[in-house]
């Protein structure tokens, strides 16, 4: 499936990223360390289920025709995705899914903030909704860097070894390609290049207060954005996707 | 942590003028996280605008064993209960 026109290819990656941090979170449903957690997680879940749905149906609208927000769910294959890595990243031990949960949430608050600005109404009001979620996401992931960090010597061990893998998955987020280039200046995207130095002092500041130790840059690992994906994303597409793959068009 | 986890009980608001009323119990590690987890856990369906959370080990509770010595010496004391009054229209509660 191609897409052509530059904001239906903006609003589907923003739904990309949601829904695949969305349904790597949910794989810990019933496997979190504790019910509360596993319940508070599974919500954080829903709410970028609930933002990935936004995205696509606004792109459906773009598309017109037979498409539907299940179709670009369930319909494309790995090379049509268009998620940052990060995402897609499996879920690993709690503390690399809590610790992918802050370094991505430092970076969607201030994007959904900026996001509430754009010129194209609709995904300013996707994003007035998106935000508020945002803001009780990192308060949560970054009451967990604390509390994993602060914690115990091998809380903390578990925390700053997640830290070192994911670092060189968060260049991406920052990246400016082609079309994001026109969409900035017509005012509809969000620069993500100028979102850099928050997220940094953030980062920096929450690292710091957990004892953690904010690892050296490297060189960024890219390539989402053009459909060029982690095995990992296969395996998830495999099953995210399979009841509409065996079944196609299945209803509830 | 699960060792040092603990049990609070949890009371919302559900509305300005409402009272807090005893919802359930959660574990978490502090009373901060219980805040938390109490709105993920209780509040899902917009049930709240205020919550309060004590930790079960602070509360002390009347025992079942207390009943006959704290209660029934109230049921011969009618004018003490203010069951004769009727509310107002409109007033549900008070």
């Amino acid at each position: 499936m191609k897409l052509h026109d530059p904001l239906t290819r903006y609003v589907v990656r923003l739904g990309d990223d949601a829904l695949i941090m969305g349904h790597r979170l949910s794989e810990w449903m019933s496997k979190a360390p504790f019910l509360e957690e596993d319940i508070a997680l599974s919500n954080v879940a829903l709410d970028f289920v609930g933002r990935a749905r936004l995205f696509y149906q606004y792109g459906a609208e773009l598309m017109g025709g037979e498409v539907t927000e299940n179709t670009f769910a369930y319909q494309r294959d790995v090379r049509d995705f268009t998620n940052l890595l990060l995402c897609e990243l499996p879920r690993g031990d709690f503390a690399f899914t809590l610790s992918r949960q802050f370094l991505y949430d430092a970076f969607s608050l201030p994007f959904t903030q900026a996001l509430c600005n754009s010129t194209d109404s609709r995904l300013a009001a996707i994003a007035a909704k998106a935000e508020k979620e945002s803001r009780y996401h990192l308060r949560r992931s970054r009451d967990w860097m604390l509390r994993l960090g602060d914690g115990t010597a091998e809380s903390h061990e578990r925390c700053q070894n997640a830290l070192e893998q994911l670092w060189i998955y968060t260049d991406e987020m920052f990246e400016r390609d082609a079309l994001l280039d026109g969409l900035i200046a017509s005012g509809i995207a969000v620069d993500p290049a100028s979102l850099r130095s928050t997220w940094l002092e953030t980062v920096t500041e929450t690292l710091h207060a957990a004892t953690l130790v904010l690892p050296e840059p490297q060189g960024g690992v890219t390539g989402g954005r053009k459909g060029i994906h982690t095995d990992d994303l296969g395996f998830l597409l495999a099953e995210m996707q399979f009841m509409q793959r065996a079944y196609p068009g299945l209803q509830w | 942590m699960s060792d040092q986890i603990q049990l609070y009980e949890v009371f919302i608001r559900s509305s300005r003028g409402l009272d807090h009323k005893h919802v359930g119990s959660l574990h978490a590690d502090d009373a901060q996280q219980a805040l938390e987890y109490a709105r993920d856990v209780y509040t899902r369906r917009g049930e709240g605008i205020s919550i309060w959370v004590v930790a079960s080990k602070d509360i002390t509770a009347s025992q079942e064993s207390d009943c006959d010595s704290f209660y029934d010496p109230l049921d011969d004391k009618p004018y003490r209960h203010a069951a004769m009054y009727e509310l107002p229209e409109g007033i549900d509660s008070l």
